[in-house]
Order: structure tokens, then C-alpha cells, then sequence
């Protein structure tokens, strides 16, 4: 048990050093002068210079690596082309928005999506099913920013309940914050919700079948206990792993997301570092999103053992 | 605790192919999304003949107006033929849905083949494909697009690139059950060589569930590119594609939200139905499935 939770961490190594490889060749490899690229057609040759230095692209390729991975391990996300200011400040000023919204969708979407996914599966078959299948194949298919422009257009424009766009920070103003959030939060859920509503009916599915589901049953377990406490605890584990896989689609939805509602989190950062080409922040902000993907789903990993007891590595 | 059967044979022939071994009889489902991707992607193609006007003409006269007889969905910003600009747009965002599918189950196939058989390589090349994962697929698109310009080809490569991890898994996990049976015993016994055995004894089981992904990877695909463009970093601006016209709309989507709606509503037509053939496919293409619905 111990041992499998240590090979398991230390398994996060190879995948984050690989990862941080990739980033770091994204831009040397790149065909073409990086400091051009990053400067754009319009630099002068002291800007050029300027980039160069600040990105230590002189040096030979190892040395650079060595030199930058040796800033991150002591924290130092580099210094924005742009703003010239340390890009860890730029995430802590702007990562609370993001975070916000992000526990409340996924809260959101698991409360709405298992629910979904065990009536589905539970009423296999009938209206219940087809209405949540239908749902989840249109979540799949329709872009979250036209989803975020139809609730703006039904919800701020045509009903006038909620603010068009914008953020307030839940400290300061609760109200204020809820009202802008639940737009951006449902927009965000649709996907998400899709995703796990799928995957909960399908794994409730296969559980449902199965013997011991019949004899509690035939038991006379109620059967709110036999769905939710037999059932859905044995269909845990895939659900789980869907929520954890599912995190990287959610950062990809939160990028487009905070464009759409006007939300300075640091998806908007990203987009806009990008379309300046303010290659630390960029290089900062995948480090940080791929770290998060890895360490949430370890958490996960680790977490089957509490929801399977079947589960002793 | 199972419902009344009647109504559900119903609700199935409407959504599809749920029960579809005995007789293979497809739903409407399917049929309906096969017509539908059958009238857009012909129009994509035809669009050069059949739409009513240029789709890059600008007239200023003629700056955002509603519908009317000339222009069925109206006018865009810059005065062009919304419907001429919609259809047009498709035939670059199916291209780079389809271009992506392709390559990245090619390269995807190769390199789970690969690593399915020989363990050695399994290992480095899974740690890569896990690292390749770990990373947004949008962020990895939009950096390698920003990174190497806007043209459609880095777009499908910044599409593709993200994709192929999955399609790995997905072969490697084929070829790892597959590699154990008598047959590929057999083969190796009679020394066949090693691409022979790759190619004519395992690559054959990977066919049916590469199918199944490639629609899924077709389909997400065509979304992705919506994205890039819809962030500025999609292909360049001046080329329409259900992306750029939905971009282009949204400076003045308070004034006139049907520039986002109706690429929006093609874009998801089509989207939904390559997903429902996907799943289709899938439903018939997957044994395991079958019994399990049966």
C-alpha cells in the first residue's frame, strides 16, 4: 500500500521533467530566430538584444536548460517580456478568478452530472435516458464561447437577470460575485457535465447487472440505498478518473471561457500572452496547468483506495 | 424495474442504433446525421458554385443588414454575404477536421504499434505520450500557433500534435491483448518478420476502434479550430472558416448575434453529426458493447 502510493508519486517525476523539456524546446525548436518571433516584424535590433539576453538565448542549448530549470526549482517563473514584471506575481494577482470559478463548476457539474448519469442508467431505456444522452452529445458539440454568447443573449440581454460580463471578487461582494459567476460557471459545466454524466451512466450500467445488485433487491434494500450506497460506490472509480482526465478540458474551456465573460483570471492572461508572444509567461502558465493535470490526478489515483477497499496495491 | 418496452423501441429508432444486432436496423439517428454531414460537406465542396455571392467581396453599403432576399442571413460587418461566408467556411474547418483525423491516427497508429510490441521502447515512449497529455491540448495549439504563424497547416499541426497521445494509448492497449494470441504466437514461431507481424497480424484489430476514434478526433477537431480562431490564433483572417466568421462576429455581437449563431449552428450540425455516427460506429464496431446492450 505505502509502496504503491510512493511508486506512484515518484512516477509524477519523469512525466513533469518530460514536460518541462517540451516546453522549454517549444520555443528553441522553433524554425527561425526566437527572439524574431517573440519580437514580431516591427523590432529593432535592440529589442532583439534585449529578448536574447533575457531569455539567456545566447548561450548553448544545455546551459540554458540547466540554467532554467535551476531558476524554476527555486520558484522563479522568469520575467514578462511585456510588463517586465516577475511572472509569478502576474499568477497571484491574477489566479483567484480562475480558481473561484473552477471549484464552482466543478462542484456544480458533479452535482449535476451524477445525478444525471444514475437516473440515465437507472431508467435505462426510457424518456430519462434519451434526454440525458441527448444532452451529452450536444454538450460535446456545440463550442463553449457559443454557449457562453446564448446564456448572455437569454439570460443578460433578452431577461435582463444577470450582468453581461465581468468579475467581482467573493470577499468584497458575495452578491455581485455569484451574479457574474453563474454564467461563466454554467458555460463552463455544459462540457464537463456531458463528460461525467456519460461516463456515470455508462459505469452505473455495468454495475446495475451485476448479482449482488439483484439480491439487495430482493432483500428489500430500499432503493435509494441500493442505487446510491451499492451501486454508485462500485461505479466510483471510472467516474472518478473521467473528473480527473476531464481537469484538462476544463482549463482548456476556462481559457475561452474568461474571454468571453470578461474574467481576469489567468486564462485571459494566458491568451494574452500569447498573442504577444511573452514567451515566459506562456512557458509559466503550461508548466503550471500540466502540474496541476498530473497532481490531480494523482490525487485521484491515490483516492480509489478510500472508494474501492478492493484496491490494496 | 425495466420500463415498458414499447415506448423505448420507440425513442431508440429516433436515437439510434442502440440495439442494433438483431437485423441491423440503424435508427433515424444516424441517417439523419448522415444526411446532414452528406449536404455539408457537399456544399463545402460545391460552395465555389453555389453560393450566391463572393464571400470575400466587401460592400460598405451594405454593412450588417438583417435578412433579406439577397442575402438570406444577412450581412456581415464588413457588408459580405453571411450565408456565401458560412458555407465557404466550412470547406477549411472540415479540412482541418478531417487532415487532423488522418494524421494523427497514422502517426498514432505507428507509434502504438511500436511501443505495444517492443517493451523497451513501450516505456520511454508512454512516459512521453503521459507528458504529452499532461498538457491542455488548447494551450499546447494556440503556443505552437502563435509560435509557428497562422497558416492552415500549422493550425492542423498544432490540432494534430495534441491528438495522437490518445490514439497511442488506444493501439498500444489493442496491441498488448492482441500480441498474446496463438495466431501472432504462430507467427513469430515461423519467423515471420517483425513489420510483417506488425502490419498483417496486429495492425488488422486496431482498424475497428481507430475508426471510432478518428470520427471522435475529426469532430473535436473542427471544435479546436473553432477555439484557435475564436482566441486569434487560429488560421489567418482572411481565409473564412466557421471560426473566424464566428470571431469576426463577436465585436458586435450585441448588435447582431446571428454572426456567432449561424456558423455556430452549422459548426454544431456538423459536429454532432460525426458524434453520433462515432457513436454509432462504435456501438456496432464493439462486441463487448453488444453483448452488454443485448
Amino acid at each position: 500500500m505505502l509502496g504503491y502510493i510512493l511508486r506512484r508519486i515518484l512516477a509524477v517525476i519523469p512525466v513533469m521533467i518530460i514536460v518541462a523539456v517540451f516546453v522549454f524546446l517549444l520555443l528553441r525548436l522553433t524554425p527561425g530566430d526566437p527572439a524574431a518571433i517573440i519580437a514580431g516584424d516591427m523590432a529593432t535590433p535592440a529589442q532583439l538584444e534585449r529578448i536574447r539576453t533575457s531569455l539567456g538565448l545566447s548561450e548553448p542549448l544545455h546551459i540554458q536548460f540547466v540554467t532554467w530549470v535551476g531558476l524554476l526549482l527555486q520558484g522563479d517563473l522568469g520575467t514578462s517580456l511585456i510588463s517586465n514584471t516577475p511572472v509569478t506575481t502576474m499568477i497571484g494577482q491574477r489566479i483567484w478568478p480562475t480558481i473561484n470559478i473552477a471549484v464552482m463548476t466543478i462542484l456544480l457539474s458533479v452535482a449535476i452530472a451524477v445525478p444525471m448519469g444514475v437516473l440515465a442508467a437507472w431508467r435505462h431505456r426510457t424518456w430519462a435516458d434519451y434526454a440525458v444522452m441527448s444532452f451529452s452529445v450536444l454538450g460535446f458539440s456545440i463550442p463553449v464561447f457559443v454557449i457562453g454568447y446564448i446564456f448572455i443573449q437569454v439570460f443578460s440581454i433578452e431577461l435582463r437577470w444577470l450582468p453581461v460580463q465581468g468579475y467581482a471578487a467573493p470577499s468584497d461582494d458575495f452578491g455581485r460575485f455569484l451574479a457574474r459567476a453563474i454564467l461563466p460557471c454554467l458555460t463552463l459545466a455544459t462540457i464537463y457535465v456531458a463528460l461525467i454524466a456519460r461516463m456515470t451512466r455508462a459505469s452505473m450500467l455495468e454495475v446495475l447487472g451485476e448479482d449482488y445488485i439483484r439480491t439487495a433487491r430482493a432483500k428489500g434494500v430500499a432503493e435509494r440505498i441500493v442505487l446510491f450506497r451499492h451501486a454508485l460506490r462500485n461505479a466510483a472509480v471510472p467516474i472518478m478518473t473521467i473528473i480527473g482526465t476531464g481537469f484538462a478540458l476544463l482549463i482548456g474551456g476556462v481559457v475561452v471561457t474568461e474571454s468571453v465573460f470578461n474574467i481576469p483570471g489567468i486564462g485571459r492572461l494566458t491568451v494574452d500572452a500569447i498573442l504577444a508572444r511573452d514567451y515566459p509567461v506562456i512557458q509559466a502558465m503550461i508548466l503550471l496547468t500540466s502540474g496541476l493535470y498530473v497532481f490531480i490526478n494523482l490525487l485521484i489515483d491515490l483516492s480509489y483506495t478510500l472508494f474501492d477497499p478492493r484496491i490494496r496495491y | 424495474m425495466q420500463a415498458d418496452p414499447q415506448p423505448a423501441s420507440r425513442m431508440q429508432w429516433l436515437f439510434g442504433a442502440i440495439a442494433l444486432p438483431a437485423g441491423w436496423r440503424l435508427g433515424a439517428g444516424p441517417i439523419v446525421a448522415a444526411l446532414v454531414l452528406v449536404v455539408i460537406v457537399a456544399s463545402a465542396l460545391l460552395a465555389p458554385l453555389i453560393v450566391p455571392h463572393d464571400p470575400m467581396t466587401m460592400d460598405a453599403v451594405q454593412r450588417l443588414k438583417g435578412p433579406s432576399e439577397m442575402y438570406p442571413l444577412g450581412t456581415d460587418a464588413y457588408g459580405r454575404d453571411v450565408l456565401s461566408r458560412v458555407v465557404t467556411g466550412g470547406r477549411i474547418s472540415l479540412l482541418i477536421g478531417i487532415g487532423a483525423a488522418v494524421v494523427s491516427v497514422l502517426i498514432g497508429l505507428l507509434i502504438g504499434l511500436v511501443s505495444g510490441f517492443f517493451r523497451t521502447a513501450d516505456a520511454i515512449i508512454m512516459r512521453i505520450m503521459d507528458s504529452l497529455m499532461a498538457i491542455p491540448s488548447i494551450l499546447l495549439a494556440i503556443a505552437l500557433v502563435a509560435l509557428n504563424g497562422p497558416s492552415i497547416w500549422s493550425v492542423m499541426a498544432a490540432i494534430t500534435i495534441p491528438e495522437i497521445p490518445r490514439v497511442v494509448r488506444l493501439v498500444r492497449s489493442v496491441v498488448l491483448s492482441a500480441r498474446e494470441e496463438p495466431y501472432v504466437e504462430a507467427a513469430i514461431a515461423l519467423g515471420s518478420s517483425m513489420p510483417k507481424i506488425l502490419w498483417q497480424h496486429l495492425m488488422p484489430n486496431t482498424l475497428a476502434p481507430l475508426t471510432v476514434q478518428g470520427t471522435y478526433i475529426c469532430a473535436s477537431a473542427i471544435l479546436t479550430e473553432a477555439i484557435l480562431s475564436f482566441l486569434g490564433a487560429g488560421v489567418s483572417t482572411e481565409i473564412p472558416t466557421w471560426g473566424n466568421i464566428m470571431a469576426e462576429g463577436r465585436v458586435y455581437f450585441q448588435l447582431k448575434p446571428s454572426l456567432i449563431f449561424w456558423p455556430g449552428l452549422m459548426l454544431s450540425l456538423c459536429i454532432l453529426s460525426i458524434n453520433l455516427l462515432g457513436d454509432t460506429a462504435r456501438d456496432v464496431l464493439d462486441p463487448r458493447l453488444k453483448k452488454r446492450e443485448a
